[in-house]
């Protein structure tokens, strides 16, 4: 695996908090990695280091640039999202696509055409004239069709409805995704990711508290339901959380034995949220 | 250079209604303006009788020597001249409100977040907006202003021409083309004269958190009274007038167009004797020796560096 992304020891101070802490991770190519905690946990701070939006400390390393340093040249390759409704409100569909594809080398202008045709867009719209999810569709046109390595994500359906979120991901499935590409994304809906990430990663307080790919994940991490009279046995083997459902108590455990655990109840793999949760348990406290 | 090409046109795209608009729309109110005088003149002319030459066509300038008519050719000039710099102040405006917002409101609204997701090196981002309004806006204002001159007097003539004065060869005595050729020739030093301008503003639109209107006027004003109050110059043996004039007027006011003058060489003293001698001697050469003027560099020195700050500070700049 060649490594996109390697960042070690990142550190970020702002005025009156540790935004980043010692974050060491690396992004493989050809990967789709969530970026997943808990508000101000740090996942934008390490999103701008990366695309060289802000100043830190410790060594970074994308696409075997310095983000600090060769930011032009980086772009090339690197494309964002930065949430939806960052597109200039003053700017019309026709010049959008004009504007990228005159200064943008790898741009290919067909295939945002056929993304386009796809959509209701008119080429005479102004970009305040369209609601939010159109304008989603034409930032997605418009990323989609530059070939860059690095795709970054940051809350990219924030305020969308269900129809516009699903496509979004399905279009980024189908249309984009190959293993020259890596997608990176945050997102608090972790629940729409969930089944097309291959990597996860938490971080909180500046620090990536958990970093794995999604089969491994499967193997170190269990939910067991647990019925009453094995709810103590559960309990000696220490795990990450324990919740109650119609009576029963549904457990989450790292690294304990498939078969000490299949002997409690029924086991299947944790949800990327109950994950979380449990791993974030007391981060507003 | 084609990327730079284009990020102009994006600045023309998004400032159309200010580069192009607010020029023809001042023009055209210019000429309505001017139109109703006319009309009221026409009015109260038939009323008291008067404005008749006795019937047929006076061919006056056949009876005009060649100098009255070259000074009659250049007084159309010095109109042409004074249309076009009124349009050019109107652009002035623009372009002071321009550059304070040009690195301010894409922050503001968050869009800057995709123009840096773009391979866009800032500083050819902050060079196209500096490109944008000292040559761009200008040039479409002296445009503008040529044709809205050469209307205003087609409008005359032709009034002249229904009470019977032919003015149509006084009209080709006036030279619209150089007009047009002797404004574009003055732009360089246009844009060199207005850097310290320039850059203070786009320097305050790059780094202000909000309000970069308030800072860029409240800053200079601001030192100019303690400067004054203090008579802080008195150390550097200069007068406080001093301060106020090539410091806080020279940051806010030097996209005033041909406020350089004062800064000229007073060895071509402008002669008064006829309209045609005026324009001779107020010619390139004249506006020009300003180049030999210390205010002219040290501003221009002061507003590149001021420009690099704001490529800076469009660099690194961090919201959060």
């Amino acid at each position: 695996m060649t490594a996109v992304v390697t960042a070690t020891g990142l550190s970020k101070r702002y005025k009156s908090s540790q935004a980043l802490d010692g974050a060491t991770f690396q992004i493989g190519s050809g990967r789709i990695v969530g970026l997943i905690g808990p508000n101000g946990a740090g996942k934008t701070t390490a999103l701008k280091a990366i695309l060289g939006l802000t100043t830190f400390e410790g060594e970074l390393n994308v696409l075997g640039l310095d983000p600090r340093k060769d930011r032009d040249k980086l772009m090339e390759q690197v494309c964002f999202i930065a949430d939806v409704a960052v597109l200039p409100r003053w700017i019309r569909v026709k010049d959008a696509v004009d504007f990228v594809a005159n200064t943008h080398p790898r741009f290919d202008r067909a295939k945002c055409d056929a993304f386009l045709a796809r959509t209701k867009l008119q080429p005479q719209q102004k970009v305040k004239q369209l609601s939010k999810g159109m304008i989603v569709q034409l930032h997605l046109a418009l990323v989609m069709s530059i070939d860059a390595r690095l795709l970054v994500l940051d809350e990219p359906t924030l305020g969308l409805d269900i129809l516009y979120r699903k496509q979004f991901y399905q279009s980024l499935l189908e249309d984009y995704f190959d293993e020259e590409k890596t997608i990176l994304v945050t997102t608090h809906q972790v629940e729409e990711i969930e089944h097309i990430l291959t990597d996860l990663m938490f971080i909180r307080d500046g620090k990536i508290v958990l970093d794995t790919d999604m089969d491994s994940l499967g193997e170190r991490f269990a939910e067991v339901l647990v019925g009453a009279e094995f709810a103590h046995a559960a309990r000696e083997l220490k795990p990450l959380d324990e919740r109650q459902v119609f009576g029963k108590s549904i457990f989450l455990f790292d690294n304990v034995s498939r078969p000490e655990l299949e002997r409690l109840g029924e086991v299947r793999r944790p949800s990327i949220g109950d994950l979380f949760v449990a791993t974030m348990k007391g981060t507003y406290a | 250079m084609k990327t730079f090409y284009w990020l102009v046109k994006r600045e023309f795209w998004e400032h159309k209604g200010g580069f192009f608009w607010a020029p023809v729309i001042t023009g055209i109110v210019f000429l309505v303006l001017n139109g109703m005088g006319i009309a009221l003149g026409e009015v109260f002319g038939r009323r008291w009788g008067g404005l008749q030459f006795g019937g047929g066509h006076v061919h006056f300038e056949n009876n005009m020597s060649l100098v009255d008519l070259r000074n009659a050719g250049a007084g159309i000039d010095i109109m042409l001249y004074a249309v076009a710099a009124i349009i050019l102040g109107v652009a002035a405006i623009v372009v002071f409100f321009y550059c304070l917002g040009a690195l301010y409101d894409d922050r503001r609204d968050r869009s800057i977040l995709f123009w840096k997701s773009l391979p866009l090196s800032d500083t050819s981002t902050v060079l196209s907006k500096l490109a944008s309004a000292a040559l761009l806006a200008p040039a479409i204002a002296i445009a503008v202003g040529v044709v809205v001159g050469l209307i205003l007097a087609l409008l005359l003539a032709v009034v002249a021409t229904i009470h019977g004065i032919s003015l149509w060869s006084l009209l080709m005595a006036s030279h619209p083309l150089h007009v047009a050729i002797n404004m574009v020739l003055l732009l360089p030093l246009y844009a060199i004269w207005a850097l310290p301008t320039l850059g203070w503003l786009l320097l305050c639109s790059a780094w202000a958190k909000s309000k970069p209107f308030l800072w860029a006027i409240a800053l200079p004003v601001g030192s100019g009274v303690i400067v004054s109050w203090f008579g802080l110059m008195g150390l550097l043996n200069l007068s406080t007038d001093w301060y106020w004039k090539n410091v806080v007027g020279r940051l806010l006011g030097s996209l005033v167009p041909g406020s350089w003058v004062g800064n000229a060489s007073p060895l071509v003293v402008p002669d008064h004797n006829d309209p045609a001698a005026v324009l001779d001697s107020l010619g390139l050469a004249y506006h020009y020796s300003a180049l030999a003027s210390p205010s002219l560099w040290i501003g221009a020195a002061a507003g590149i560096a001021m420009i690099a700050g704001a490529i800076w500070f469009r660099r690194w700049r961090d919201e959060s």
